[in-house]
C-alpha cells in the first residue's frame, strides 16, 4: 500500500507539530521517521493511523483518501511505544482482539481465528505464551505480542512508534534485526518512529528526518549519513564535529582566522563547519591554515583513539573532539593542528 | 446542543462518543444536581431583601450559625492536631495493630450519621460508658455543646488523615536525609522540611473537615440536646423551620450556608492545586 | 515509587531487644536522618492510639454492646418488626436504584471528563463534586421546594396526583443526590491515569466504540467501579439528613433503615434501636474491609 502525505499541518494549540509536510512512502517499503523529540514524528505516525486529525492537508492510502476513514476503518497496523496490551486478556485474546471485533459476516470462524493466531504467535516465536498474561512477559516479548497483535488482522500498513524505545540495550538491537528479517518475510509497507539514528540507519530502507514540523532530509541510510543536506542532519546523525565559521569572498575563518579549506559555493555570511570526527587529521605544533589547539584528554579502545581538543577563541575556547589513529604521537598539553578533511560546509539560514 | 458541545470541544480526539457522553452527563447532572440547587436561590429572590436580612439576623438563627460554623471549626482544628500525630505514627511507626488502626480512620466515613450519633451519645450521656467516668469530674459532654463538638471532631478526623497520608507517604526519603548530613537537627528537619511539604494538604484537610462538619446533621442531633440559642445547630433549624411550615426561613438559612459550602468548595479546590503543584505533580 | 519506611530490619530488632523489651515493638528507623527517638515514638504513638480508641473504636464497638445488651433473642425480635422489615426493605430499594442509576451516569460521567479534552472541563469536575460539600439537610431541603406542596412543581404533581415528597420517590432523589460523586470520583482519576492507549489500540484494530468501552475500558477500571458501588451502596443505606427532610417519617412506609433508628430512639428503645443500628454499622465494617481489598487491585491496575 503507497501513502501519500499532502501539505499536512497540525497545531496543538500555539504549538505547530507540522508545518504543511509532504511525504511519500512506496509500497513495501520500511521507513523510518527520525527526529528529536518535538519533531513531529509522532504526530504524524499518528494522523496515518487516524488517532490524530490534521488541520489542513490530506493523507492518501493508494488511491484511498484515508482522512474520510476513522482509526477503526483504516486497517493499519499500530504497535504503541508501552504496547497498550489489554492486561485482563491472555496473549492469545489480545492477538486474536483485532479478527474478534469485525462485524459477524466478516468474522473469521473459531478455528480460523485459533489457526491464525496461532501463526502469528509462531512468527514472533513466542506460542509457548499464548496463555499468560501481558504482566507474567517481558518487555521485549511484551513487544513482539503488540507486533503480532498489530499483524492479525492483516493491517495495509504497519506503524510502529518508538517500538524499541522501552527496552533495554541488548534486546533492541535484537528486536531491531529480527523486524528487518520480519519485514523482509512479510513485506508489508512499515513505518517506525525512532530518536535513535542508529536505529533508524540499521533497520530502513529510507530515513525521514523531521525536525520543528518540517522534513528536513529523506534519503536511504547511506543517503543521509554520507550526504546530509543541512549541518542539523549532519550532527543528528552520527559522530559529528561542528564548528561556527564565516565565509567571506570564498575564504572560511574560524574565530577571524583563515582555515585553508574550500567554501564549497557558500555565500558570505555566518556557516558551520561539520565534519566526521575521523575525517580530521590532526598534526604536532601549529600550522598555518589549520585549527590550532591544545591537547586536553586522550582516551579510547580498539583502533581508534579520541582526543579532546581545546580550540583557542578570542571569547575563551572550543572544545572538539576527534578521532586520532593509535599511533599518532600527540600527549596531553601538547599544541596541535587540525585539519579537517573531508567535511560540509552549511550556510547559517540552512539550518 | 449539538454546535454547543462542539464549541466546548478543544481538540478532536479519535474515541467516539464525545458528544453524546457529555450531553448526557450535562443533561444529568443538570437533572439531578443543577437545577434542585438552582431552586434554593430562585426560592431564595423570591425574599425582599429585607425580608432575608431579617430572617438571617434574628437571634435564633445567628445562634445557630454561630454555633455551627464555631464549632466546625473547633472540631477542624482538633482534628488537624491529632490527625497530624495519627498520620505521623501510621506512616512513619511500626506496631502491632498498625493496619487496623490504619483501616479504623475510615470508619467515620463508612458508618450512617444516625448510627454515630446514638452511638456517641449512649457513651457520652451520664450513665453511658464514657459519660459514666466523666460525671464525677463535673463534665457533662451529651446533650450540650460539647456534645456538638464531640461528634463533629468524629466525622471530620478522616478528612484531615486520608489527605496528609499520601503526601507523607510519598515524600521523598533523601530529601530529611539530606538534611540531616547538611547538620540539621531532627526538629530543625521535621520545622524546615517536612512539615512546609504537608502545609497544603493539612490545610485542604481542615477544610474538608470543617466544610462537613458545618452542614452535618445525623450525628449531631441524638448528643446536641437541641435546646433553642443552646445548642441548635443550623441544619436543625432548618428542618424546624419546615415543620414549622415557614419555607421562606428554612430557605435563606440554607442559602446562607450553601454560599458558605461553595466559598469552602472554591477554597478547597485552589488549595489542592496548590498542594499538587508542591508535590511536583503537574 | 513510593518508599515504605516501615521496613523492619534485623538491626531494628537487635537493638531493640537490647534496649527495651515493650509490649509495644516499636520500629526505629535504620536511616538515621529519620529516626525519632524513642520516647517521642511511645508518646505520638499513645497520643494516637488513645485518640483513636476514644473517638472510633469504642463509639463502634458500643453500637455491638448495646444491641446485644438484652440478649440474642431481643436483638432478633427487634430486626424483625415489621416496621423494622419494612425499613430494610425501602433501604434497599433506595441503595439499588442510587447504584445503578449512578453507575450508568457516574461512568458516562467520568469517561466524558477523561476520554475528550474540552473547555470547562474542570468546572464540571467541580459540579460533580457539588453534593458533597452540600448539608444533607439542604440536599433534602431543594426536593420539597422543587416538588413539596409550595414547590415549584408541587401545584402541578398534585393536579395529577403524584406524590415525590413524602413518599418513596423524593428519599430515591434525595438518596441519588447525595451518592452521586462516588462513582465518578473512583474513576476518573483512575481512568484519567490510565489514558486513552488501550482504546486506540483497540479502535485501531477495528472495535467499534461500544466494543471498546465493554471489553477494554471496563474491564481496566471494574476493580474501582466495584468500590463506587459499594461506597455509594453505603452511603445510599445511610443517609439520615437528607431523606429525614423529604420522608414524611410514615412507619412502615416512608422509613428507611436511619429513620427508623431515630424514631426507635426517640421512643427510648434504646436496644431496638441499636439493633437496627448494628446492621449498618456491620454494613460499614464490610465496606471498609472490602475497601483494603480492592484498594490493592486498583493499585494493580494503573501503569
Amino acid at each position: 500500500m503507497k501513502i501519500g502525505i499532502q501539505n499536512v499541518t497540525k497545531r496543538f494549540d500555539a504549538f505547530v507539530a507540522l508545518d504543511r509536510v509532504n511525504l511519500d512512502i512506496h509500497s513495501g517499503e520500511l521507513v523510518a521517521l527520525l527526529g528529536p523529540s518535538g519533531s513531529g514524528k509522532t504526530t504524524l505516525l499518528r494522523i496515518m493511523a487516524g488517532l490524530d486529525w490534521p488541520d489542513s492537508g490530506s493523507v492518501w492510502f493508494g488511491g484511498e483518501n484515508a482522512l474520510a476513514l476513522g482509526a477503526a476503518e483504516r486497517h493499519v497496523g499500530f504497535v504503541f511505544q508501552h504496547y497498550a496490551l489489554f492486561r485482563h486478556m491472555t496473549v492469545f485474546e489480545n492477538v486474536a482482539f483485532g479478527l474478534r471485533a469485525r462485524p459477524r459476516h466478516q468474522r473469521p470462524s473459531e478455528p480460523a481465528i485459533r489457526k491464525r493466531v496461532g501463526d502469528l504467535l509462531d512468527l514472533v516465536q513466542l506460542s509457548w505464551t499464548a496463555q499468560r498474561y501481558p504482566d507474567q512477559l517481558s518487555g521485549g516479548q511484551r513487544q513482539r505480542i503488540a507486533l503480532a497483535r498489530a499483524l492479525a488482522v492483516e493491517p495495509r500498513v504497519l506503524l510502529l512508534d518508538e517500538p524499541f524505545g522501552a527496552l533495554d540495550a541488548k534486546v533492541r538491537k535484537e528486536l531491531r534485526r529480527w523486524l528487518r528479517t520480519l519485514h523482509e518475510d512479510i513485506q508489508i509497507t512499515s513505518v517506525f518512529v525512532t530518536h535513535d539514528q542508529e536505529e533508524a540507519l540499521e533497520v530502513a530502507d529510507r530515513v525521514v528526518v523531521l525536525d520543528k514540523g518540517h522534513i528536513i532530509q529523506t534519503g536511504t541510510p547511506q543517503q543521509v549519513h554520507d550526504r546530509p543536506t543541512s549541518s542539523f542532519v549532519h550532527e543528528f546523525i552520527g559522530d559529528s564535529v561542528a564548528l561556527p565559521v564565516t565565509v567571506t569572498g570564498g575564504e572560511v575563518r574560524f574565530d577571524g582566522s583563515p582555515i585553508a579549506i574550500d567554501a564549497q559555493g557558500v555565500p558570505d555570511g555566518g556557516a558551520t563547519l561539520c565534519a566526521r570526527p575521523y575525517d580530521i587529521a590532526i598534526h604536532a605544533g601549529s600550522i598555518a591554515g589549520g585549527l590550532t589547539g591544545e591537547v586536553r584528554r586522550l582516551y579510547g579502545l580498539g583502533a581508534l583513539r579520541r582526543a579532546e581538543v581545546a580550540l583557542r577563541t578570542a571569547s575563551g575556547e572550543h572544545l572538539v573532539e576527534i578521532s586520532t589513529p593509535r599511533a599518532l604521537p600527540v600527549g596531553v598539553g601538547q599544541i596541535v593542528s587540525l585539519a579537517p578533511q573531508s567535511y560540509r560546509l552549511f550556510p547559517l539560514t540552512a539550518a | 446542543m449539538v454546535s454547543g458541545i462542539l464549541l466546548l470541544r478543544r481538540q478532536p480526539s479519535v474515541v467516539p462518543g464525545f458528544g453524546i457522553t457529555l450531553g448526557v452527563s450535562l443533561t444529568w447532572l443538570s437533572l439531578i444536581i443543577l437545577i434542585p440547587l438552582a431552586a434554593l436561590f430562585l426560592k431564595t429572590t423570591e425574599l425582599s431583601f429585607e425580608r432575608f436580612v431579617a430572617i438571617v439576623t434574628s437571634p435564633r438563627t445567628l445562634h445557630a450559625l454561630e454555633l455551627s460554623f464555631g464549632l466546625a471549626l473547633a472540631a477542624a482544628a482538633t482534628n488537624l492536631v491529632f490527625g497530624l500525630i495519627a498520620v505521623w505514627v501510621l506512616v512513619r511507626y511500626e506496631f502491632p495493630a498498625r493496619r487496623m488502626f490504619d483501616a479504623v480512620i475510615d470508619i467515620p466515613f463508612a458508618l450512617p450519621t444516625a448510627v454515630a450519633g446514638i452511638a456517641l451519645t449512649n457513651l457520652y450521656a451520664e450513665n453511658g460508658w464514657i459519660g459514666s467516668l466523666l460525671a464525677p469530674l463535673g463534665i457533662k459532654v451529651a446533650f450540650t455543646q460539647l456534645g456538638i463538638f464531640v461528634a463533629l471532631v468524629f466525622i471530620g478526623l478522616p478528612f484531615v488523615v486520608r489527605t496528609v497520608q499520601p503526601v507523607l507517604q510519598d515524600l521523598e526519603a533523601e530529601l530529611e536525609e539530606v538534611a540531616a548530613t547538611l547538620g540539621a537537627s531532627r526538629w530543625t528537619t521535621i520545622r524546615r522540611v517536612i512539615f512546609p511539604t504537608l502545609v497544603p494538604a493539612l490545610l485542604t484537610g481542615f477544610a474538608l473537615a470543617f466544610a462537613r462538619a458545618v452542614g452535618e446533621y445525623g450525628s449531631v442531633i441524638f448528643i446536641a440536646g437541641n435546646l433553642p440559642n443552646v445548642s441548635e445547630i443550623a441544619p436543625l433549624l432548618i428542618i424546624i423551620r419546615l415543620e414549622e411550615f415557614r419555607y421562606a426561613d428554612a430557605t435563606a438559612i440554607a442559602a446562607v450556608m450553601l454560599v458558605a459550602s461553595f466559598i469552602l468548595l472554591l477554597i478547597i479546590n485552589l488549595l489542592q492545586r496548590w498542594s499538587e503543584r508542591r508535590a511536583g505533580k503537574r | 515509587m513510593s518508599f515504605n519506611p516501615v521496613i523492619q530490619s534485623q538491626e531494628t530488632v537487635d537493638l531493640l531487644a537490647t534496649s527495651f523489651a515493650p509490649a509495644l515493638v516499636m520500629h526505629r528507623s535504620r536511616r538515621d536522618g529519620r529516626a525519632d527517638p524513642l520516647w517521642l515514638q511511645w508518646t505520638l504513638t499513645g497520643v494516637a492510639l488513645f485518640f483513636l480508641t476514644i473517638f472510633i473504636v469504642i463509639p463502634l464497638v458500643n453500637v455491638f454492646a448495646q444491641a446485644l445488651a438484652k440478649g440474642v433473642a431481643a436483638y432478633v425480635a427487634a430486626i424483625s418488626h415489621p416496621d423494622a422489615l419494612a425499613a430494610i426493605w425501602l433501604t434497599v430499594v433506595a441503595a439499588v436504584v442510587a447504584v445503578v442509576l449512578n453507575v450508568v451516569f457516574g461512568t458516562i460521567t467520568a469517561w466524558a471528563i477523561t476520554k475528550y479534552e474540552f473547555r470547562g472541563k474542570s468546572l464540571l469536575i467541580s459540579l460533580v463534586d457539588l453534593p458533597f460539600s452540600v448539608s444533607p439537610v439542604i440536599s433534602g431541603l431543594v426536593f420539597i421546594l422543587l416538588f413539596g406542596a409550595q414547590g415549584y412543581f408541587g401545584p402541578w404533581l398534585q393536579d395529577n396526583d403524584i406524590k415525590i415528597v413524602f413518599a418513596v420517590p423524593g428519599i430515591i432523589l434525595a438518596t441519588v443526590f447525595v451518592t452521586f460523586p462516588f462513582v465518578a470520583r473512583e474513576l476518573i482519576p483512575l481512568m484519567r491515569e490510565q489514558g486513552i492507549q488501550d482504546e486506540e489500540a483497540a479502535l485501531s484494530l477495528g472495535a467499534s466504540g461500544l466494543r471498546t468501552f465493554f471489553r477494554v475500558t471496563l474491564p481496566n477500571v471494574k476493580w474501582a467501579l466495584l468500590y463506587g458501588v459499594l461506597l455509594t451502596n453505603a452511603r445510599a443505606m445511610g443517609e439520615f439528613g437528607a431523606v429525614s427532610v423529604v420522608s414524611g417519617h410514615i412507619r412502615g412506609e416512608t422509613n428507611t433503615m436511619p429513620l427508623h433508628i431515630e424514631i426507635l430512639y426517640n421512643e427510648y428503645q434504646f436496644m431496638a434501636a441499636f439493633a437496627v443500628a448494628s446492621l449498618l454499622a456491620f454494613l460499614a465494617l464490610v465496606t471498609l474491609v472490602a475497601k483494603v481489598v480492592l484498594e490493592k487491585r486498583i493499585a494493580r491496575t494503573t501503569r
